[in-house]
């Protein structure tokens, strides 16, 4: 397990490794998600109070929950690179902020569109929309320090440190937001925790979305990682052999690549 | 000890010898909270409802902008390499920077506070628990604003960067410092949201020195 670890720390094999995963990891996700989509938005019955806009929730919830779980995965890479030096972890950091940013901007629209209809309104400052929102911020705010340097090596730390400043940080927010104001209920009956509520044509689905958008999130993470490994490993010898034997024909006579 | 001392003195002998830098942050801050009742009108009941968040709000705006001569000078001249090469435990000297800075541009509005909350029709039932809730908050505002300057040092342009990093971890005390007021306002206790900031603030004493070094070897290293 930890030579295991240890091989994926090194950008070549994390390049070779995923490259052989992604079929897998892309077939997988593609089932999860167009099972557990058109099961969940065309199939499932519609709700006795929210009628059929509830069903925005099979794609708010898992995007909501992946955002958090992002941000901490940010942090995690951000310690395991300041403590141990590892530049992959810095990869999958940088990887981490845009598609964190994303989801969370995916669950804040979703969240919006479901709240018109049901609370009547597409905004409201309620504890779990705040942190949410201040949590963009924090995204966002992580991509502007990184982009701000010019040295790849000395912003990577600085958002390290940042994102462990965060990361610290996003407990004591969530609960002073929550101590502010709350009308969010709290987890919602889609939730795994709380099966019982819901027969399971309601909340099955819920499960395939939630691990195919949970796939989609590591398709994402990969792909930029792997960008990223060309980019910054580009002077060294295995990018460059491996550029040419897959590129070899298309750079020789495209110039515009070169 | 001795060098938490003679960083005080260096700091506070600094500051005073170059007083714009006190009096700026000051002046923002009286001028911000006189705009507010230009902008939503001179209703006094309106006033007194939303002064305590106009002047946590703009306190905090302030102490962002005087961040900036906490690291900038040390950095240009290189006496911040210095510092950082130096013998003596940084954890003090950094925390002995952080609180005289804090003396001459957070204390300042501490002080000021009472003035400009009557100004903005504040009960006064209401002035007391704000200068307390200012006195505990504005040092962290002070020490997480510190960590973000020390990020952004290095930079040529670092003014708005510095806002978009910091102000949104500033949220936690914004929330808790207007909360003593308003519940000071209703007759509640304020002791348990004081008794919050003061964690806060010893977490903050605690923690942000060691980000605080991070950041500034990154920025030194540039």
């Amino acid at each position: 397990m930890w030579q295991w670890l240890f091989k994926l720390s090194s950008p070549k094999w994390f390049y070779t490794i995923s490259g052989q995963l992604m079929p897998w990891l892309i077939a997988i996700t593609s089932i999860l998600l167009v099972i557990g989509l058109v099961w969940g938005l065309a199939f499932t019955p519609p709700d006795y109070q929210m009628g059929e806009n509830y069903r925005i929730a099979y794609i708010h919830v898992p995007a909501a929950s992946i955002a958090m779980g992002c941000y901490y995965m940010m942090a995690g890479m951000a310690a395991a690179f300041l403590i141990w030096r590892i530049k992959m972890a810095d990869m999958v950091a940088k990887a981490c902020a845009p598609v964190g940013m994303t989801f969370t901007a995916l669950a804040l629209f979703t969240g919006s569109v479901w709240g018109i209809p049901t609370w009547g309104t597409w905004w409201i400052w309620d504890a779990r929309l705040t942190s949410t929102l201040i949590m963009l911020f924090l995204f966002i705010g992580v991509m502007a320090l990184r982009s701000a340097y010019d040295s790849e090596a000395a912003g990577a730390k600085a958002c390290a440190v940042l994102s462990l400043v965060g990361v610290v940080n996003v407990p004591i927010i969530k609960y002073s937001v929550e101590w502010w104001n709350t009308l969010h209920q709290g987890a919602s009956s889609l939730s795994l925790s709380n099966t019982s509520a819901n027969p399971p044509e309601i909340w099955l689905p819920a499960f395939f979305v939630g691990f195919g958008l949970f796939g989609f999130y590591l398709i994402a993470i990969i792909l930029r990682t792997r960008n990223e490994i060309l980019i910054r490993e580009r002077r060294t010898e295995w990018v460059d052999e491996l550029l040419s034997t897959n590129f070899g024909n298309n750079i020789s006579t495209n110039e515009g690549l070169g | 000890m001795s060098i938490i001392a003679a960083t005080l003195r260096r700091e506070l002998l600094i500051a005073f010898r170059s007083p714009g830098e006190i009096i700026n942050p000051l002046m923002f801050f009286v001028i911000a909270v006189s705009l507010f009742p230009l902008g939503v009108g001179a209703n006094q009941e309106f006033l007194s409802e939303i002064a305590a968040g106009v002047i946590w709000v703009t306190a905090l705006l302030a102490v962002m902008l005087s961040m900036d001569s906490l690291f900038r000078a040390d950095y240009e001249d290189g006496s911040l390499e210095q510092l950082l090469l130096s013998p003596q435990p940084l954890y003090f000297v950094i925390l002995a920077k952080v609180a005289s800075h804090w003396l001459v541009s957070g204390l300042p509005l501490v002080i000021l506070a009472p003035i400009f909350a009557s100004m903005l029709s504040l009960p006064a039932e209401g002035i007391l628990p704000l200068m307390a809730a200012l006195l505990i908050g504005t040092p962290i505002l002070t020490m997480l604003g510190a960590v973000g300057m020390a990020l952004t040092v290095g930079l040529s342009k670092s003014g708005l960067l510095l806002a978009v990093l910091i102000l949104p971890l500033y949220i936690p005390v914004l929330v808790f410092g207007t909360g003593v007021v308003d519940s000071a306002l209703n007759s509640l206790a304020t002791s348990g949201l004081l008794a919050l900031l003061g964690a806060m603030l010893i977490l903050a004493l605690c923690l942000t020195p060691l980000a605080i070094i991070a950041a500034l070897r990154i920025s030194v290293s540039l």
